[in-house]
Order: structure tokens, then sequence, then C-alpha cells
């Protein structure tokens, strides 16, 4: 850990995180997750999954998925691109602990200031959803991650328990159009 | 319109951008002699078929992958959706 | 309260009176009406005034296919014009206006257009208002907009809140009537993903207004008893008070759910109307039919109206438009309109059939072989003309008329994607094309079975053969005993013979003469007849209006009406409001906006802001005292020049290029080499499209071996990474290259200005060494400030000074900035905007947006020479084209004023002194320009032919738009310090 002297803000351009309840939904700013983006090196698919196994605890997530362990969560992002995350708090340099774990099978690219990252937890959430993305919200079940479009912006939406509890990564800049279309549609459907 | 992306399923048309033909995956060679023709050619002219077009598709609002899309023109129908890196490679492209 | 013409039964409930005011007047409704069920019981005919002639009007039908009930609902800034009384669901509260009136709607001065009739006929607007062109604005539209015209609109915000949203499903059926109902139960029962949507508030259709039993039992009870189960299934959506108003490609429909229209304000928050976009793997349309009139002379007066919604009226809604009716029809229907008032205990004046061979019943006498000729009343029905089939002439005393010409098939949805419909001799009415679109089925009265059996029947058959595509077994479900009566009906369109006017379109005004009119003038295709005579057009789109007018041009022609055709529908079906659509993208939010992470320290400092794409960005930061933009962009200018400033430049793009082939890769995408790069160092690069002409500029920093970043121009950071992926993944799929953009996770801030290595030099920890030996000019190296945090050095310039820009964590940017401007206030550092960032870089000559226009190749640029020939890079061989590389073309130069408090305006051309200004002797153009505080005067860049050999002639700047004619003289692009030596000092 370093010791220097700057004061971070959340992505909300707040010194704390943002807690919105609106009737039975919780959304939360969680300005505690480290992102590391890792791109497959030609031909290295096999080397960058035999590194990234233990800290798995098992496969790198295919297509329109996510694995959520206990040290990490790991998204599939795109053909051969994953986003690893984990507590910043105690992964202040995320990046450069994933690039010397999987060394030059993989090209790692810091992300974690990339993007505002919300918690939003209900008993409900599917009608919230259906008002925000175009995707078939009540199919979604833990595990599912996939890009999607929320007013206008490339949104990527984690589903931790099916129609309860998910994480939307949004990009960093338009933290408050993202927020206030949140709220907006939690009021709307509350 | 709807794309039915190869690894992500059917995917609203909104997500994507549009780029044209995909014959411009198929660059001419840039140090044969007749390169500015075959430039030329690749670039202005194109093919504008009233049926199946093979056609360049970004997903941009997705996970940036170039698609090439058969779509039929006259109906829309799409008939055939590659991740263009496959196309690519399977013309040759990959050196 | 009185509601004389209220009947007894119906679906209303009588314990739930609700209070409305129509025109001022308050009445009496009950829950369950509509505006228009409530006005007719309480004997209200009159409901509003025709569009062209200001006739009086009532309403005409009980749905959405209203041409006439138009009134103004709510007020102030809800105030919504053109809303249906026919389907405005009652609520305690309503307010509503008529429209198209003046001074009232009894008394409305402009039916002096009434007599004035002759001379509005077909192409009124076509013929009357050609000339002066100078009358279009102040004369002719004016009072056309006051005199013809439907509602006002507020003029106002609108207050209520507005919603979009998403739904997937195996099944969309649109309408809940008896086969729609049928055929959610099929696909419910088999576990299917299924939505029902209906335009009404109560689901059931038809079976709502019909007296008929489903095997014993109302059908309103077996209706209530389908939407209980359904509505216990968790695969099913039902989808009350929404309307699917379009068919797009793919299975996808756009349906407007109105939400909390029926309430007097929803509550804050909620928003009055959803637009869904319905994705759907397969759709099935039971949206029934529309009843059609008869035209015959003055057929538009209040209480006449189509038999159908006669009915629905009474079974419904218990409510009669008069206690004394007279039904004219051409078909059995009609009959059992009369047979159902009867049996309600109105009076049946007569039933007027023009068939010869009509029934005959005991309840009323029957006029076969009869057509009604012409109507009486001023402002309300009051009797009809008949002439019986021996040719004798009969006045019949009523105060509604109901007209059963037959039923069309709702076939507009498949219209939507091209579908044709065809038509059906024995139905006389056109139906879906039955090799139709197989993702839309379509089943019920609305593909032309009438009966309630065969529409229950068709709705679960459909259902099972659309389940069958996805691979979902359903079975038939029991369905009940229903009336099947065959049609029995002659085509009769309108009566012939007539001096006066038959009115086809009532909502447009079009009468059978207007439809003469526009075929004896040539318009003889259906399509030029609607524009012409704008038949169909407006909010109803000619639901009741089209099909007599195609009857009206086939005998013109002496075709068939198959063979006139039909105009194509579009969506949407039924009008949807603008607010639906712009949903919750209003002010502030119309867009996603950005914002840099030094934004609310700039918010703070009073920071004047623009907007850049999506970002907003400080333009200037205006200090006490200063009271024009100019003062604060020359004072940034000059304290940047002589001694340092600070500004956000995160909006730049960034893009994270990594991999074994990454110099090989950016090779290809620039212009000029990059593979001999060295690590820690940064290179200016040059893009060209595949055409030659320049794309974007920006720096591509080599932080290791395998790992560049790259950066882009604000304005094309989207589309240059899309380029770099086009190019990583459909050219050159081999090599080993992945892209990331990092442009929101780093902060980046140039410092610039003769002290920004010693204002850096107290930020950097002191591990690192950036004196000008360690770190000289386009250096570029991870280094930790502050104490420890890691961040990027660049030394490079956009200004011209000694610069760096210096990349954080974003999270770290707010203080990074507190940090720098505290670091720098011993040098009078100062924050500036993108205005200053300007100014400095026109002084020094970049190129920017203004020059990277599209239109510029390299060699106009004086970068000819960049472009690499030992390489392939993208457009390298098109810029070779000889017409692109002549030495007479364009070159950036720079431009001074010749007299200094001359101003110069980009956009401006160049012209050579003497020669007359015109297109044939443009020299060129300006580009950009800015005050310099440095040169103190005007500056300007601009393209000029030959201009890299015209460096000190006079030439003049011409804009001919505002007479402005200065002399300037051709300089170097470059205002200062053309050799270079600030950066590198």
């Amino acid at each position: 850990m370093s010791d220097h002297i700057l004061t971070p803000l959340t992505a909300l351009g707040k010194t704390t995180s943002t807690t919105d309840i609106i009737g039975g939904i919780t959304l939360c700013e969680n300005p505690n997750f480290a992102i590391a983006s890792l791109a497959v090196r030609q031909g290295r698919g096999q080397d960058l999954q035999t590194l990234l196994t233990p800290v798995l605890d098992g496969e790198l997530p295919g297509p329109g998925r996510a694995v959520l362990s206990e040290s990490a969560t790991a998204i599939w992002t795109g053909n051969g691109q994953w986003f690893l995350m984990a507590p910043l708090s105690e992964h202040p340099d995320y990046a450069a602990e994933i690039k010397d774990l999987v060394k030059d099978t993989a090209s790692v690219t810091e992300q974690t200031d990339g993007w505002v990252i919300f918690d939003l937890t209900g008993d409900d959430l599917v009608p919230m959803l259906e008002r925000l993305c175009n995707l078939n919200s009540k199919a979604l079940a833990a595990g599912h991650a996939t890009r999607c479009l929320i007013e206008h912006l490339g949104c990527l939406i984690i589903c931790r328990e099916s129609g309860r509890n998910f994480t939307i990564l949004g990009p960093r800049s338009s933290a408050s159009s993202l927020h206030h279309t949140l709220v907006t549609a939690a009021h709307s459907v509350a | 319109m709807i794309i039915n992306h190869p690894l992500l399923g059917p995917r609203d048309a909104q997500e994507f951008v549009y780029h044209g033909d995909a014959s411009l995956i198929d660059r001419p060679d840039a140090n044969a002699e007749t390169a500015l023709d075959d430039f030329h050619d690749y670039l202005y002219l194109r093919d504008n078929p009233a049926g199946s077009h093979k056609e360049l598709w970004f997903h941009e609002q997705g996970l940036r992958s170039w698609l090439v899309v058969t779509r039929d023109t006259t109906t829309q129908e799409i008939s055939l959706v590659e991740l263009a890196s496959d196309y690519a490679k399977r013309r040759g492209w990959d050196r | 309260m009185s509601q004389r013409n209220r009947l007894e039964g119906g679906l209303i409930e009588r314990r739930r009176p609700l209070s409305f005011s129509f025109d001022g007047k308050s009445y009496t409704g009950y829950a369950g009406d509509t505006l228009a069920s409530a006005l007719l019981a309480n004997d209200v005919r009159l409901m509003g005034r025709s569009f062209k002639y200001h006739r009086p009007r009532g309403v005409f039908s009980a749905g959405s296919e209203e041409p006439n009930a138009l009134v103004e609902l709510r007020s102030g800034a809800r105030r919504e014009p053109n809303s249906r009384a026919t389907v405005t669901e009652l609520y305690d509260g309503l307010k509503a206006e008529s429209q198209n009136k003046f001074p009232s709607l009894r008394f409305d001065v402009l039916a002096i257009n009434d007599a004035l009739s002759s001379f509005l006929s077909a192409g009124f607007y076509y013929k009357t208002f050609m000339w002066p062109s100078a009358f279009w604005e102040k004369v002719y539209e004016p009072a056309i907009r006051r005199a013809a015209g439907l509602g006002r609109l507020s003029g106002e915000e609108d207050t209520d809140t507005y919603d979009k949203g998403f739904l997937h499903c195996d099944l969309l059926i649109i309408g809940a009537g008896p086969s729609g109902l049928a055929a959610a139960l099929t696909a419910g029962r088999a576990g299917a993903d299924v939505i029902l949507a209906d335009e009404d508030f109560l689901m059931g259709g038809r079976l709502l207004a019909e007296k008929d039993l489903l095997s014993v039992r109302q059908g309103s009870d077996w209706t209530a008893d389908v939407i209980g189960e359904l509505s216990n299934l968790p695969n099913v959506r039902l989808m009350t008070r929404t309307t699917v108003f379009g068919q797009y490609d793919h299975g996808i429909f756009g349906a407007v759910e109105r939400v909390l229209d029926h309430v007097l304000e929803p509550q804050p928050h909620k928003p009055r109307q959803v637009l869904w976009r319905i994705h759907a793997k397969r759709a099935l349309l039971t949206a029934g039919a529309t009843e059609r009139p008869i035209a015959f002379e003055n057929n538009d007066r209040p209480g006449i109206m189509l038999a159908g919604a006669m009915r629905a009226y009474a079974n419904r809604w218990a409510v009669t438009a008069s206690k004394d009716v007279v039904i004219f029809t051409n078909n059995d229907d009609g009959h059992r309109t009369a047979r159902d008032l009867s049996a309600n205990g109105v009076n049946i004046a007569a039933l007027v059939d023009c068939r010869t061979n009509a029934p005959t019943w005991k309840e009323f006498e029957v006029f076969s072989g009869g057509e009604i000729i012409n109507s009486r009343g001023r402002l309300g029905l009051r009797s009809v003309k008949v002439r019986l089939q021996d040719g004798s002439v009969k006045e019949i005393a009523c105060g509604a008329l109901g007209l059963a010409g037959g039923w069309n098939p709702n076939v507009h949805l498949t219209c939507h994607k091209r579908g044709r419909p065809v038509w059906n001799k024995a139905i006389s009415a056109f139906i879906p094309a039955p090799d139709g679109d197989p993702l839309l089925r379509v089943a019920g009265a609305a593909a032309g079975i009438f009966s309630t059996r065969g529409a229950l029947k068709s709705g679960a058959e459909k259902a099972i053969d659309a389940l069958e595509d996805l691979d979902i077994s359903a079975h038939m479900p029991d369905l009940p005993e229903a009336e099947d009566a065959p049609i029995n009906a002659a085509p009769f369109w309108y009566v012939k013979g007539g001096k006066g006017r038959a009115w086809l379109d009532l909502q447009n005004d079009v009468t059978v003469k207007d439809i003469k009119l526009a075929h004896q003038e040539g318009f003889k295709s259906v399509e030029h007849v609607k524009r012409y005579t704008t038949l169909g057009m407006a909010t109803d789109q000619g639901k009741t209006a089209n099909i007599g007018a195609l009857a009206v041009l086939a005998d013109l022609d002496g075709k068939a009406i198959p063979d006139v055709g039909t105009t194509i529908f579009r969506p949407p079906y039924t009008p949807v409001s603008i607010g639906a659509f712009a949903g919750r993208s209003r002010g502030k939010e119309f867009r996603p906006y950005r914002l840099t992470p030094s934004h609310k320290w700039a918010e703070e400092q009073g920071a004047i802001f623009v907007e850049a794409g999506n970002w907003l960005r400080a333009q200037w930061f205006p200090i006490e005292g200063e009271t024009h933009w100019r003062q604060s962009v020359d004072r940034e200018v000059l304290a940047v020049r002589k001694s340092g400033g600070v500004c956000d430049v995160t909006t730049l793009g960034k893009i994270d290029v990594q991999g074994a082939d990454a110099a090989e890769f950016l090779n290809h995408i620039y212009s000029n080499g990059f593979a001999k790069l060295p690590v820690g160092k940064t290179r200016y690069g040059l893009m060209l499209r595949e055409d030659g002409l320049a794309m974007d500029d920006g720096t591509a920093a080599r932080l290791a071996e395998d790992h560049f970043v790259v950066t882009t121009t604000t304005a094309n950071a989207v589309s240059v990474f899309r380029h770099m992926e086009f190019c990583r993944q459909c050219l050159w799929p081999g090599l080993d290259v992945q892209l990331i953009s990092t442009t929101e996770a780093w902060a980046q801030f140039a410092v610039a200005g003769p002290n920004a290595r010693k204002l850096l030099q107290k930020i950097v920890d002191p591990a690192y060494d950036i004196s000008n030996e360690a770190f000289p000019y386009m250096a570029c190296g991870e280094v930790t400030i502050c104490g420890g945090l890691r961040a990027r050095l660049f030394r490079i310039s956009f200004s011209g000074e000694l610069a760096y820009e210096i990349a954080v964590p974003t999270r770290y940017g707010d203080a990074l900035i507190r940090r720098l401007m505290e670091a720098g206030r011993e040098f009078d550092a100062i924050p500036y905007g993108t205005e200053a960032l300007g100014v400095l870089r026109i002084e020094k000559g970049h190129a920017a947006g203004n020059e990277l226009n599209g239109q510029s190749t390299a060699a106009m640029l004086g970068m000819g020479r960049m472009v690499s020939q030992k390489k392939d890079s993208i457009g390298r061989v098109l810029a070779g084209r000889p017409h692109l590389i002549r030495e007479d073309d364009y070159r950036l130069v720079g431009l001074t004023p010749v007299s200094a408090d001359s101003t110069i305006l980009a956009g401006a051309h160049l012209m050579n002194i003497g020669e007359i200004a015109s297109a044939a002797n443009d020299q060129g153009w300006v580009t950009s320009t800015a005050y310099s505080p440095h040169i103190g005067s005007s500056i300007g860049l601009a393209f000029l032919k030959k201009g890299d050999q015209r460096h000190g002639d006079v030439i003049r700047i011409v804009n001919p738009l505002d007479d402005g004619d200065i002399e300037a003289t051709v300089t170097g692009p470059h205002f200062i310090d053309p050799e270079g030596e600030r950066l590198r000092v």
C-alpha cells in the first residue's frame, strides 16, 4: 500500500458511496472493486487457463457468463476477453498483480477507474430491469453476465441472484447519468 | 432488426453499427504493380444486390466484434452471421 | 343526476358513480364507462365540429377507430387534444372540451364553411394557396390553422413522466377478444412465455359487447374465468390499456401502455405511459374487425353511428344514443343490433335493409330493398328519409341511426412489413394474405373469421401452430359452444343518385363528390386520391372511411375493389404521444452526459462549460472583474506562455494496444513508422483513411516492447477505436494484438508553460528524475506522485510550450487538480479551458478537427513526408493518387491581417488581390481562427493553393455572406516558436 496524500472520489463525485432505497429496491454505488481486463494472446488460451485456475477455482467463463468465486469475479466480456474483479481495498494495484500471474499469456489492462459500479438488490428487480435494458430480464440467472445498452450507455450487467441481486457496470464519466436513469426507473416501478 | 450473434445469440440491431459490403475484408496487396487500381476498385466499386448481401456489422455496444452478416436486402431475412475474424481467416488473411 | 339514456344491465359499476364535465357542464357516469358512453347516457349526442366544414358531429363508433368524437382532455399543461371519447376511460373529475368550435359547440361561426362547401372541395389547398408565396406564412397558414384543425396543444411543457422498456416472449397475442383469449389459454397452458395485449381497459373484445351465450354462460363471465386462469399463470403477462401499434423486422413490435391515463393525475415519479419494445419469437394478430358505414346524403349528423357500436353501447355500457333508433344494413349483423337494442327496451323505429330478401321480425318493421337517402336535424338526428323498394319515400322520426355495412378485418399490422392484403369475396373485405409473414399469424375476425365459434377455434389453432415453430407442444382447450352464424351480406357501399354531400371520411370531411372530383381531375391511383383529398389521413387513418372511397373509385373506373388496390397501412395503428417516444430522455437527461474528473472542482471555480460530444468541458475560468469571455481566454493563454497552466485533457481517447505484434499493428494503422519507437518514448502519429485522406491524429507512447498507449482526438475517440478493431479483426486477424479503451480509466491533465517542470517536480516523487536530460521531449514513463500514487507521465505538448501530460487513476483526478493548482500557486499557474487550448494550438499551428475534416491529405497538412512508403499502412496506396499529391494543391498556412484590428473569420475564402471574388478564382479557405494575445491580433489557419510557396504574400479573405473583404499576410502555420525550441528546454 502506498501512503500518498490524495483523497479519491467515487464515480458519483463523493467521498463515500451513495445508497438509494426506493420502495423495495436498494441501489448502492460500490467503489470497492478493482477491475483488470484480460485479453488472451494468440494461441495461449490453455496456458492462461492453467495460470488462472487457482485464482478462479475453475475455468474462465464462456460467452454471457461470469464466475463468481470467493477470491475474484471473472466475467466474459468478448472473444478471448474477460474482466477480473476483486475488492479494491485488498488489491490496490490489481492489474499488476494479474499481469504477474498471467505473464505473457494475456494482455492485462487496468480498468478499475473506467467504470462506475452499482449493486442492485430487491425482491423483484425484473420490472425495473425491463425498463432499462433490452434483455430478457426474467431469464437472467445467477452467473449470467452480458453487455447491454442502458439509456444509450454501454453497460455490463452481472446477475448474482435471479431477479434479486445484480451488479451493473457503466462508463464512469457518465456515472451521474446512469445513476439518474437507475433511480428514475426504480421510482417508476417501486 | 435482430442479429443472431454467433457468440451471444439474438441481439437487437440497435447495439450494432453498420459498415457496408463485407468485401472490405478482401484488402488488395499494397505492393502489387496494380495496387493503385486494385485499391480504387476495392474502395469504390461495390455491388448493390437486391437479394443476398454479405455485409459488415460492428457490435459496438456489446463485445466489439465485427460480424459478417448475410442479409437479403429485399426481405431483411438474415441467413448467416459469422465473426469477421473467422471469415477473414478462412479467406487467408491471417498471413 | 339524470342519465336518461341509461338502460338496464351492462358491465358498468353502478355503485361507483363518477362525476365529470364536458364543455363546462357537469355530468355523472359510472366506473366502466368511457367518456363517450357516459355522454350518450346523459343524452349528449353533439360532441364536436368537423375538420373542414365545422359540421356538428357526434360519436360514431365505440372504439379506437373513432373519427368524430375527438375532445381536448384535461386542462393546463396536461391538455391533450384529439383524445377519442370512445376510448377515454371515465374517471372522477374528468374534464373535457369539444374542439374546433367558436364561440361554442352549439353555435360555431365557422359553420359558414359548410355553406361555402363548393369552394372547399378536393384539392382545395392545392388550388387556392398557390401564390403569392409570401402569403403562406402571413395569411394562408395562420388562417387555415385556425379554421381547419383539430384540438389545440397546450403550448406548455408536459408535466407528466413517461417511460419505456423492453419485453421478450415466445408468443405475443395482439387483441384479447375471443380468438386472442382462446390463443392465450392454449399457449399459457402449454407453458409458453405469453404476452396478451389489448388496447381496451377490459379484456374480452367483442365478447363484452354481445348478448350471445358461450355454452350457457354470458360471454363476459367466460371471459372473466379465462382471465382469472391466465392471471394465475406466471408465464402469461396480461397487458390491458396497451396498443400494439407497429410491427418491425424480425419479430419486434412497438406497444404503448397507458398506465395512468385513467386517473386525474398520476402519482409523482409514476409514468403515465410506457413505450414497450417487444421482442416476440412469434406473434398472433387477433385484433378483430371494424364495422363500416354506408354513405348517403347528410350521413354525418350526431346520432348516426355504426350499428355494432350501438350494440356495444347497449350491451356493455347499458346506453343508447336515443330511445328511437333506425338501423340501415346490408347484412344480417344489422338485424342482430336491432334485436339486441329492442330486447334492451329501445324502440326500433325501422330496420332498412338494402337486400330484397331481408329476414323479418315481429319486434320491429323491416324495409327490405330500402335505402336511406337523407337525414334531418341540425345539431342531432331528428329523422331519416327512406326510399322504399317500390320507389316511394318515407320519413321516419328517430334520434339515432345505426349503419351496418359489414366488417373489415383489422389487417393493419400485417401490412407494416409490406404485406398486401387480399380480397375475400365472401365477406367483401380485405383479409391478410394467406402466405404472409411466418412470424405473425392471424386469427379470428382479423382473419375474416367472423363467428364467435370460428374466432375461438382459429385462435387456439393458430397458437398451437405458432408454438410448434418453437418446439412447444400445445393442445386444443375445451372451448365453449358459441354462435356460428354464416355471413349473409350484400356489398353495398353508398347510396347513389343524391345531389348533396355523402360523407366517406368524417374526420377529414371527404365526400363521395370529392372522390369523384379528384378522379375527374386525373387522380386515379388510390395513393394519389388519398393525398389530394386527404382521405384516410389524421388520427383515425380512415379506419371507417377507406373502403367506401375504394368502392367509389372502383365504380368510376368500372373495376372491382381489389383492382383499385389499397393504400399501405403504416405504423402507428393509433396515434402515440411524442412524450412516450421521448420517455426518460428529456431536458438535461435528453442524452447521457460525461463529466471530466475535474468537473466538480471546475464548477467550484465558476468555470463556463461547453459540450464536446457528450462531454462537458470547462471552456474558460472567469475570475473576478472579467466581464467578457475574451478577457478570461486572453489571460489564460498569456499565463500559459509566461509561466504555466493546467488543463483537463481526460477527454482525449486513450486506447491500450498490447501484444507481441503491437508495433507491427501500429505500423499498419499509422502512416508513419512505429516499429522502431523505443520503450519510454512517445511519437506523433497520423492516421489516414483507406482513401488516403487524413482521419485522425494523436500520439502513441511505448510503455513496453509489447505495450503502447494510443491517444485520439476527443471527437474521434469512438470512430478510431472502431476502425482499429476493424483493422485488427478483419484485415490482420493473424496479428497478436489486443485493444481496449482506457479513456475513462485515467484522469489526464496537461501541465504547460515554462514552469511546467518545476511545478511537476513538486508533485512527482523524488525517486523519478524528470529533468530535461533524464526525461526529454517526447519521453514517457510510469512514475509515482504525492508519496506513492502510481501515475503516467508523457512529455508532449499541444500548446507549443514545455509541457507534460500526467495521468492518474480517475478517482484521484479531483485530488490531483487541487494539488496541481496548489503546487502551481508560487508560479501563478492558472487553470485553462478548451477555448485557451484552442488559441494555444492555433498559435502553434497544430492541426485539429477544423483541419482534419475528412477533406485533407497529409500533404495539405504539411505532413506529406510522414507517410512512409516502406510499409503497408492504411491509406498509403491511395494517398499516392496523382491528384492528391499535386504540387499546386492546398497547403496549411498561417494568416495575420494586414490591419491589426481586422478580424479573420473561419470559413471565409481566400482570393488573390485584384481578382474578382468568385468560385473560379478561389484560392482556399480559412479553417481556424482566434484572437492571439501573443501576436496581438486575429490570426487564422487556412488551406491555400501552393501555400507553402507563398509565405509573405498578401491575400484577400472574402466573406460574401457579410460583405467581409480584408487583406492578410500569408505565413507559416506556426505563429510561435516555429523551430520548436520551447518544447525542448
